[in-house]
């Protein structure tokens, strides 16, 4: 549980929460922490009794099994708002010092936030030492944040790949682009052929789909540079992307409006929105939000900047992770391991929750399908499953949440203007921006 | 009127015309004039403006989930009952567990802050004591901070002494009304006459006594109206018990219903299901305004001749 020297946010940790920074929140945490490690090793009497945040869907399903099986460690899952919303609501449980549950869904990249406000237990030595191999190393890295310290256990994860609408492709005699490029081309051919068509948006309001799209063009956007951290926002690689993007909604051959709105489903439903550059998990999206085209959609692999070397990012993806307030981190872990890396665990997730796991050693028993909602397309998680080799590494750093919502402000207006140099401009003020606030947080930033 | 009065007859009519005797008349002569057709085109504007989204929520609620982004906005379809099929179905009936949290809080909520906000304003109204027009001024001063901001610094207390994740994190602080307080004790300065106190009091009978019999009955129809703002205010609360409860068990609707909607960008919101969770959740409060519209009412008239 000491503090680990690899990672430059630990040392800073206590300074601030919310900007209601105070030295008796971090002293709380730092406490329940201690006593967490102390109370477990006591032998207790009676079953172990575990609270689980978590939005997957249909975990509950698992968790029972689980109980079953285990009368001696029984989880409860609370089901929570997704994402940032339960990640604040578990710094605020921190602070309080009370009220944090033992496990947590947790997403990639609002790990380093936890772990920078003392949120996370160091699992590692509770770890079964065959966890680890159970995962690519990529994926692995960020659950330690390169160091010694394990923060939680993947679950899954979210390559991005490329879903069409093969009707409309083959009625206008185009394939499935290979490369950017060709993207760039099927574009402006389906917008000429109608143009109420588009065959993508530049959504503004998805900034993990962006830093996806960047981490594909070899972006890292944050680095660990000795005791300080490096932000690398606006580098060559995202102002690839960047301009990439601006340029195709300058010209007017994409959509500018954001995802996952009435009348972005509205345009996946009447056939008006054709391709769609999203992750693994799009097929439900898609049998929710637009059933009535199935059998008509399609997925491959996404489209390149350099078709010899395939590249690909991720979009979403979470972990389970055990909380610094947890007084079982040890009975914790193990349910975790089950959940994550066992043979049952896996196939659960796949089966209810629908997730693309994380763990490699079960994936491709557990995914013998293809998604339902691709039954035309049999070979589905074959080509995923490549994909999902050719994900880049990526660093996200402890204040992703600042970073996105600078990209939802900037590039909603970059979008709004339809100017290329707008999307470019748009990645400066994310770079200084969240330099700026690493600063004021207290980081060291190199 | 009485705000009115100091300014003298002449100065008032010529700063308001030759009108304003006729109109004066047909004040004093009941309401009985037909309602100019400017007024009720206002009105009906209105209306529309605040039905037209309870419309909306009635009709998608009839579709089906492929039907709610491809069909005509105001086409109705026949998949209500499935849709509540649904809800009720959704982890083995947890709406129905957050619609009985959400009643729990409520009405229980409401009921102990009108009594409270009752007695602080009689007693804020009727007795003079030291530092009445402090605590009345830090009244004041609560009804005009939101109840949003207090929710993390009160999150923060109760985490203190061990009670949020507890149906109390929710009930307790939905007790104390500012505003309610201060309704009731402007209600209890205009509809309690102090001389019927110091005569119930001559009768010897003592200060409690007097306010539950005559005193509460007196202000009823403002109570009702507290009562309605303090129902209304914790049915529809969303901060305050989505900060407090981690247990997704003791969620009242609203902190439920959000967590179907956001499921995460790789899960589809369930739409269908929510929309329909929110009709069924405004039913009630429909229900208790029919049933207790005939007190606001009166209230409604009451004031405005106190004013």
């Amino acid at each position: 549980m000491s503090v680990n020297p690899q990672f430059p946010a630990l040392r800073t940790s206590r300074r601030r929460f919310l900007g209601l920074g105070g030295a008796a929140i971090g002293a709380a945490a730092a406490g329940g922490l201690l006593a967490g490690c102390g109370n477990d090793s006591s032998g207790e009497s009676g079953p172990v009794e575990l609270t689980f945040w978590a939005w997957a869907p249909e975990i509950e399903k698992l968790v029972e099994i689980w109980n079953q099986q285990n009368p001696d460690i029984t989880v409860t899952v609370s089901r929570q708002d997704a994402g940032d919303a339960a990640a604040t609501k578990l710094l605020t449980a921190i602070k309080a010092g009370k009220g944090a549950p033992d496990l947590m869904q947790a997403e990639y990249q609002a790990i380093p936030s936890m772990v920078a406000n003392d949120a996370l237990a160091d699992i590692s030595e509770h770890l079964n030492s065959e966890t680890p191999g159970h995962f690519n190393d990529g994926v692995w890295n960020s659950v330690t944040l390169g160091s010694d310290a394990v923060y939680a256990i993947p679950q899954d994860t979210g390559p991005l790949q490329f879903y069409y609408r093969e009707d409309v492709f083959s009625d206008l005699g185009i394939d499935a682009p290979v490369t950017w490029e060709e993207y760039a081309e099927a574009a402006r051919t389906i917008h000429e052929a109608d143009p109420s068509m588009y065959l993508g948006t530049f959504s503004s309001k998805d900034p993990g789909l962006f830093a996806g799209l960047a981490q594909q063009a070899g972006a890292s956007w944050w680095g660990i540079d000795g005791e300080a951290w490096s932000v690398q926002i606006d580098d060559d690689a995202t102002r690839k992307v960047a301009e990439f993007w601006g340029g195709l909604v300058e010209e007017g051959v994409i959509s500018n409006q954001p995802m996952y709105t009435p009348e972005w489903n509205a345009a996946l439903n009447d056939g008006t929105q054709v391709g769609w550059v999203s992750a693994v998990w799009a097929p439900g999206v898609l049998a929710g939000n637009a059933a009535d085209t199935q059998g008509k959609w399609k997925m491959a692999t996404i489209p390149q900047w350099d078709a010899a070397s395939p590249a690909t990012g991720n979009w979403g993806g979470s972990s389970t992770a055990v909380t610094s307030q947890s007084a079982h981190p040890e009975a914790a872990v193990k349910f975790a391991e089950w959940l994550n890396t066992s043979a049952d665990g896996v196939a659960g997730l796949v089966e209810h929750s629908a997730v693309y796991p994380a763990d490699t050693e079960h994936a491709s028993t557990a995914l013998d399908a293809p998604p339902a909602f691709f039954d035309n397309q049999p070979d589905f998680y074959e080509i995923t499953e490549k994909n999902a080799e050719a994900v880049q590494s990526f660093t996200f750093g402890p204040n992703v949440n600042v970073t996105y919502s600078l990209f939802n402000d900037e590039f909603s207006s970059a979008s709004e203007a339809r100017s290329q140099q707008a999307f470019v401009d748009a990645l400066g003020a994310m770079q200084d921006g969240t330099v700026d606030d690493l600063t004021k947080q207290g980081f060291s930033v190199k | 009127m009485s705000i009115v009065s100091p300014s003298t007859p002449s100065a008032r009519s010529s700063a308001s015309g030759p009108s304003s005797a006729p109109r004066l008349e047909r004040r004093s002569g009941g309401m009985s004039n037909k309602p100019s057709i400017l007024t009720t085109g206002i009105l009906l504007i209105g209306a529309a403006y605040c039905l037209f989204p309870v419309l909306w929520v009635v009709i998608a609620s009839t579709k089906s989930s492929s039907e709610l982004f491809s069909t005509f906005t105001l086409a109705p379809s026949v998949h209500l009952f499935e849709n509540i099929g649904d809800l009720f179905a959704y982890r083995d009936g947890l709406f129905l567990r957050w619609g009985w949290n959400t009643v729990l809080y409520a009405v229980g909520g409401a009921a102990v802050s009108t009594f409270v906000s009752a007695a602080a304003g009689y007693g804020l109204a009727k007795y003079d004591f030291r530092g009445k027009q402090l605590f009345f001024s830090a009244i004041l001063a609560g009804v005009l901070l939101p109840a949003v901001i207090l929710a993390i610094p009160q999150y923060l207390l109760f985490a203190k002494i061990g009670l949020t994740d507890t149906y109390w994190a929710v009930f307790l602080p939905s007790i104390l009304s500012p505003y309610g307080i201060y309704l009731s004790r402007i209600y209890a300065g205009a509809a309690v006459p102090t001389e019927m106190i110091e005569a119930a009091r001559t009768d010897g009978a003592g200060d409690v006594r007097i306010f539950w019999q005559f005193g509460i009955p007196m202000m009823l129809p403002g109570l009702v109206t507290i009562f309605l703002f303090q129902f209304v205010g914790i049915w529809n609360n969303y901060m305050l018990p989505y900060i407090m409860l981690g247990d997704d068990g003791l969620f009242p609707i609203t902190v439920g219903l959000s967590t179907l909607l956001n499921q995460g960008s790789s899960q589809p919101a369930m739409y269908t299901t929510v929309i329909t969770g929110s009709l069924v959740a405004i039913l009630p409060l429909i229900a208790l305004f029919f049933v207790l519209q005939r007190y606001w009412q009166v209230d409604l008239a009451a004031g405005a001749t106190k004013g």
